[in-house]
């Protein structure tokens, strides 16, 4: 029951120090809104989340749908490509020795790096996102699966040696049911960071969504928005990282 | 000819500075039990590796059925000590697997009946839908013998089989072995790998002492002169069991106390493995 109680308490104390934080802050800092004033102009988006009133002034529900669909297909794009080269290096020792370097040096390239050169390949903004949210986050799901399939113990290998299994045979009923834990790590990992990639992407491109409205409003000089889409940026963060992590551990668990 | 020759075996790991098995050769008939018996960590997983064609030997040759082996044969079957199941699949799953690989041709209805009735002749006709996971020690190592008993194979290699299992299940386990290899459809020739004598007269026609290295060397053969059936509990009053097991023994503690006369030129966890080995046998 103690435990109960703490369990909610302290995460309360916690947010509650924030907000006092928070407010002592937009005490000497004039533009900061307080968070009294990030609600009252915040929760006209909160309340009705799914009205559309124009093109970028819309409910943050819907802001957070085109987000969400956009990161969606990034990702997709990026495992899709990761998971395959992943488990390829994972087998071919040659092959990682040919592109690790070449994996170690794009690895730390920024969002904001990749975007550009997503607009000059695709012309249009919505590829150029969808490019660089893939690109940036194929990697964790490129080094887990990799990672995954060497650590596959050297008995399921012997065992596929002994029964003399087909490539095709040890690689669908071996190497992908010995990798998949490893490699929803990586699609949780990866997921996170098409989820940071978003906003960038947003930002720069101008396209409806949670990073877009944020950026439209600093133009505008609507602080207390700038706020309102970074707490909301942060809890659908929070929450996917928990739904993938849910996946993890049930595959974790066979 | 013998079904089995090996002659001149060496194996060394870490490129020659390891050297683990040397000049290893020995020959097993054509249906007969082999066991090969010696301590610990002495290059005995090594050598049936070798046999199984899993591994290759730096020299030397192994000929089955008058081929040079060059790879796992088709008609050969290998169980291991930590029974190697996939645990992502049932009991029937990891059977039809083998059963897949080995009768490509046969429909998906037969290949999953000829699985069922081989877990079936091991006792787990009620549990085939289970995962390794959901069976005990015994019940897995059951699961691995019904998988290499179904493709039924010819040539049977077993390394340690029932080390990890307690005495009970493991006396259980050896009459099932004992059992199985009667009732083939072929003459199935077996090569076992055991640490434990007992299991080795209950089981072999012939023993084959490993005597300690590195690297390790073979003894000469002995043979098991006992009518079948046999079990543990007739074998300890048996006079040529005891006959056999002497002999075994006294190979396995001489090879081992030359060693220790030597001096501990081994690392000590070496030395206390093969002590523990001696014990145990003097028991």
């Amino acid at each position: 029951m103690i435990k109960r109680v703490t369990h909610l308490l302290l995460p309360t104390v916690g947010v509650g120090l924030a907000l006092i934080a928070w407010w002592g802050a937009s005490l000497n800092v004039p533009d900061l809104p307080s968070p009294v004033r990030t609600w009252e102009e915040s929760k006209l988006y909160v309340l009705e989340p799914l009205v559309k009133r124009g093109e970028t002034d819309q409910g943050i529900a819907l802001l957070a749908y085109y987000s969400l669909m956009r990161v969606a297909q990034g990702f997709l794009l990026g495992i899709v490509i990761g998971t395959p080269i992943g488990l390829l290096l994972g087998v071919s020792p040659i092959l990682t020795r040919m592109f690790d370097p070449l994996m170690q040096v794009m690895r730390p390239i920024s969002p904001l790096a990749w975007l550009p050169l997503g607009l000059v390949l695709f012309q249009r903004s919505e590829p150029a996102a969808l490019f660089a949210i893939a690109v940036c986050s194929m990697w964790p799901t490129i080094i887990n699966t990799m990672m995954g399939v060497r650590a596959i113990p050297q008995d399921y290998w012997n065992v596929a040696k002994v029964l003399r299994l087909s490539r095709t045979t040890t690689f669908l009923k071996i190497i992908v049911p010995a990798t998949l834990p490893y490699m929803f790590t990586g699609y949780r990992l990866s997921l996170g960071i098409a989820w940071l990639v978003i906003v960038a992407a947003e930002m720069l491109t101008g396209t409806p969504g949670v990073g877009g409205f944020l950026w439209q409003e600093y133009n505008s000089l609507i602080y207390a928005h700038i706020l309102l889409a970074i707490i909301t940026i942060g809890v659908i963060g929070f929450v996917l990282d928990r739904l993938m992590g849910a996946v993890e551990t049930r595959l974790r668990a066979v | 000819m013998a079904f089995i020759e090996v002659s001149g075996i060496s194996k060394s790991f870490a490129s020659g500075l390891k050297p683990v098995l040397r000049d290893i050769s020995f020959a097993v008939e054509r249906g007969e039990f082999a066991s090969i018996v010696g301590a610990m960590g002495s290059g005995k997983s090594t050598l049936l590796s070798i046999l199984a064609g899993v591994a290759r030997a730096d020299s030397g040759a192994v000929t089955i059925d008058g081929e040079a082996l060059c790879d796992v044969r088709a008609d050969a079957a290998v169980v291991f000590q930590n029974y190697s199941l996939l645990p992502w699949f049932s009991a029937l799953e990891n059977v039809r697997l083998a059963v897949r690989a080995a009768c490509p041709l046969l429909t998906r209805e037969a290949q999953v009946e000829r699985s069922r009735s081989a877990l079936e002749q091991v006792g787990l006709g009620n549990a085939i839908h289970r995962r390794p996971g959901q069976l005990s020690g015994g019940m897995r190592q059951r699961v691995a013998i019904a998988r290499a008993f179904a493709t039924n194979p010819s040539l049977l290699f077993l390394d340690e089989p029932f080390g990890a299992l307690d005495a009970l299940t493991r006396e259980a386990l050896q009459q099932d072995l004992v059992r199985l290899c009667s009732s083939a459809e072929r003459p199935v020739t077996t090569v076992m790998i055991t640490n434990s004598v007992e299991e080795a007269i209950l089981l072999s026609d012939s023993i084959i002492p490993m005597l300690p290295g590195p690297p390790a060397t073979l003894g000469a053969p002995i043979r098991v002169p006992l009518s079948r059936p046999r079990s543990l509990a007739q074998l300890a009053h048996d006079e040529d069991a005891t006959h056999v097991r002497a002999h075994v023994i006294a190979t396995l503690t001489a090879a081992l106390a030359g060693r220790i006369r030597r001096g501990p030129s081994r690392s000590d966890a070496d030395t206390v493995t093969s002590i523990e080995l001696a014990t145990e046998e003097t028991r």
